[in-house]
């Protein structure tokens, strides 16, 4: 497999390059044909897109945790399992249980866990370590309760400094805004600027429009496909988001329906309707998706 | 070695150790199941593995305990793949394809037992598998050869040597890889991205449970696997917060549970005076494991239900006096004297219940409020004193008055801070003044800076 970065549109630099990425799940195509190139400066980057867009499974394909039909995905020049150390992952908080019994440091300690290595024991340095992650945003006081007893912003906390305890060069974070409260909101844009500043490129799958120009330099729009990628200030358009949220490409939209029905022979051709968020999301392409979450 | 203790190590020590081992093994994997959801697991290969009995029997022709295994072993570990293939190529849940594999799993094998010529007489029979043979686990020495020899040896049943060994793997297994197995259990998602193939360590812990339970219920049957690998761990969540902790109690919980079961089964009958006479070892063990569990749902000090409610009852018993108290001083202020309280009005406005009333007496005990024949109240005595009346004491007063102050206090926050109407904030600050603490209330009034009229215009007593 030759390295992107023999192609010319790809620089061994980049924190991230996806060439071609396609992922499908039960054959219904969620992503199709993704090409992107992070800055290579260090950045704050929004995913942004309708719900069943494709945003969580972009990635989750980059973190190898979904299988791609086609594509390849390097970071820093290399493929990303030669580069696992230094990626860091935020998944949505509603992904694990939080009645889990272990406590916030617990949780803070796993994100540590690919430098303790096998079968080896955590050491008192790991946990000194975690424990400056909890600090770093605000949760020091509570690092030995047990995580159904913090709060949604706490537990999204959490979350950060585990990330935060990864040492990473880039991270993905899965919604970190999801369902927090204003002070968890500026504590973590806060801690966004301060890994920008250690020259950290952050990727955010982000909902909320209304902050994508003040919270982030660079926007990735994707419905499906790649709508558009670049700096907030010159892609972040009213044009842009009509193709992402509103464009309904009726003529792809019947092929990927096409494709469902291929693979799924006994249902029946006419989907229920997604109603009217279905119609604002951009119908059938953005409806493929649903299976696989925002 | 003197006859009872022989007899003893014989006949009952022995099976008993194979029950403790396999509750051991069964309720650490245990643990990782019921975090994950997996507990039907255990269930669905102990039923399973039957068709691999029977087709192990068949092909080696002996119903040694290292062929039963194997053929065991293998049909468990079929039913894992069975499962996940069945989870990954339909969109049947994990739930329904565990029910869907086990039950056609044993249906073919009590096809295949009645097929098989013979085999229905021997004792692989349904009983067995269910119940297991518990009782015949007796070490097989002649009487007249000491028990620590070669011949002796030879009589010790193989069953509790494969249990042995299990356990000490399982044990060895979770010792070692207790991170990763924790990691996996949490964040799947996590560890692949770490670089830890969570697909591979989940696939260890379902070779070690089919292991387990293919060990476990030759020797105590699958009613008892199941138990243990439920509820001893199910037992531990209760009692901690915390997953090293949780392993550790549920080990000794299943350790507990095997040797009361056994000495109950084996003894119980014997002391209500059926002499002689005893019930199957491994249910009874399972019984104690459900009634064990029982007891920590209503028991336990922190998660159990009593202490919940009592949790509960208290709070509502310590609001309820300061409620009592800070209607004493509203009293005291609209009179500029202090009066009294009937305490059948009082109980009304607190809406009732049996927590008002205890809170007017234990009031009375700790010297805050005292008796008085006051105007309303038809004096003292009769009924229990329920219709009695009730003044503030010296110490009541001031504790009285900072209550009311910090009511007071977050009313004026309420309007002024947060915006609320003024009509609206009376609520809301009846709540918080009950959860106030000291750091909160020079919050609520910094030095110098304390409001002196609430915003309905009453004074907010000093501090």
């Amino acid at each position: 497999m030759p390295a992107l970065a023999s192609r010319p549109e790809h620089s061994a630099r980049s924190p991230l390059s996806i060439h071609d990425m396609t992922v499908a799940y039960q054959r219904r195509p969620v992503l199709w044909d993704v090409d992107y190139d992070a800055p290579l400066e260090p950045s704050l980057v929004a995913i942004v897109g309708p719900n069943g867009a494709g945003k969580s499974t972009l990635i989750k394909a980059c973190l190898g945790l979904v299988p791609m039909a086609s594509g390849q995905v390097e970071v820093f020049g290399q493929p990303y399992r030669a580069q696992r150390k230094v990626v860091g992952y935020v998944p949505q908080r509603e992904s694990v249980d939080w009645d889990f019994p272990v406590s916030a440091l617990d949780v803070v300690v796993m994100g540590r866990y690919a430098m303790i290595g096998w079968a080896r024991p955590v050491t008192r340095a790991h946990k000194q370590a975690a424990r400056e992650c909890l600090r770093q945003v605000g949760m020091a006081d509570l690092a030995d309760r047990q995580i159904s007893q913090l709060s949604g912003g706490q537990q999204q906390r959490v979350f950060l400094a585990r990330a935060l305890a990864q040492e990473s060069r880039i991270y993905f974070m899965d919604e970190p805004f999801a369902g927090v409260d204003a002070a968890t909101e500026h504590a973590i844009v806060d801690l966004l600027r301060e890994l920008r500043s250690r020259g950290r490129t952050v990727f955010c799958v982000h909902h909320d429009l209304q902050t994508v120009e003040q919270y982030f330099d660079h926007v990735v729009l994707l419905n499906t496909r790649l709508v558009a990628a670049g700096p907030v200030a010159t892609v972040f358009t009213h044009e842009n988001l009509r193709k992402t949220y509103g464009g309904r490409l009726t003529v792809l939209e019947e092929a990927a329906q096409a494709v469902a029905q291929a693979a799924r022979p006994g249902v029946s051709a006419s989907a229920p309707s997604r109603g009217v968020a279905g119609a604002m999301t951009g119908g059938g392409i953005a409806g493929a998706g649903g299976g696989g979450g925002g | 070695m003197s006859e009872p203790l022989r007899q003893f190590v014989v006949a009952d020590l022995t099976p008993m150790v194979g029950a403790v081992l396999a509750s051991v093994a069964c309720a650490l994997l245990g643990n990782f199941l019921v975090l994950r959801r997996l507990s039907l697991m255990g269930d669905a290969i102990s039923h399973a593995v039957l068709p691999g009995l029977v087709a192990a029997f068949l092909v080696a022709g002996s119903r040694a305990t290292g062929v039963m295994f194997l053929g065991a072993a293998g049909a468990g570990l079929l039913t894992v793949i069975a499962v996940e293939a069945l989870r990954r190529l339909t969109r049947i849940e994990t739930g329904a394809a565990m029910g869907v594999v086990f039950s056609v799993m044993f249906a073919l094998g009590v096809l295949m037992m009645k097929r098989a010529e013979g085999l229905e007489n021997v004792d692989l029979d349904i009983d067995c598998v269910l119940n297991g043979q518990l009782e015949l686990l007796f070490w097989a020495v002649p009487s007249s050869e000491p028990l620590l020899s070669a011949a002796g040896w030879r009589g010790f049943p193989p069953q509790v040597l494969t249990l042995l060994v299990v356990c000490a793997v399982c044990v060895a297994a979770v010792a070692v890889f207790f991170k990763e197995l924790r990691l996996v259990s949490f964040d799947a998602g996590l560890a692949t991205s770490l670089g830890y193939p969570a697909g591979m360590i989940s696939a260890g812990l379902m070779v070690l449970v089919a292991g387990a339970v293919v060990a476990s219920f030759q020797a105590v049957g699958s009613i008892l696997v199941i138990a243990m690998l439920v509820c001893p761990p199910a037992t531990a969540r209760m009692l901690t917060d915390r997953l090293g902790r949780q392993v550790s109690i549920s080990v000794a919980i299943a350790v507990v549970d095997a040797v009361v079961g056994y000495l109950l089964a084996t003894r119980g009958p014997g002391l209500l005076g059926d002499e002689g006479g005893a019930v199957s070892a491994a249910g009874m063990m399972a019984v104690v494991s459900g009634g064990v569990l029982g007891m920590a749902v209503l028991g336990a000090p922190v998660h159990g239900v009593i202490a919940r409610h009592a949790r509960r009852w208290k709070l509502a018993r310590e609001i309820a006096e300061e409620d009592i108290l800070a209607m004493l001083y509203r009293i005291w202020e609209q009179r500029g004297a202090v009066g009294t309280l009937g305490v059948g009005d009082a109980v009304e406005a607190l809406g009732g219940g049996h927590a008002a009333r205890v809170a007017v007496k234990r009031l009375v005990r700790a010297g805050k409020v005292e008796w008085r024949d006051g105007a309303g109240a038809d004096g003292g005595g009769g009924a229990g004193r329920s219709r009695g009346a009730v003044a503030l004491t010296d110490a009541g007063g001031r504790e009285a008055r900072s209550l009311v102050r910090t009511h007071r206090l977050w009313e004026t926050y309420l309007v002024e801070k947060v915006g609320l109407r003024s009509d609206h904030v009376h609520c809301t600050a009846m709540e918080l003044e009950h959860h106030t603490t000291a750091q909160m209330r020079s919050e609520l009034a910094p030095e110098g800076a304390a409001p002196a009229i609430d915003p309905q215009g009453k004074a907010i007593p000093p501090a």
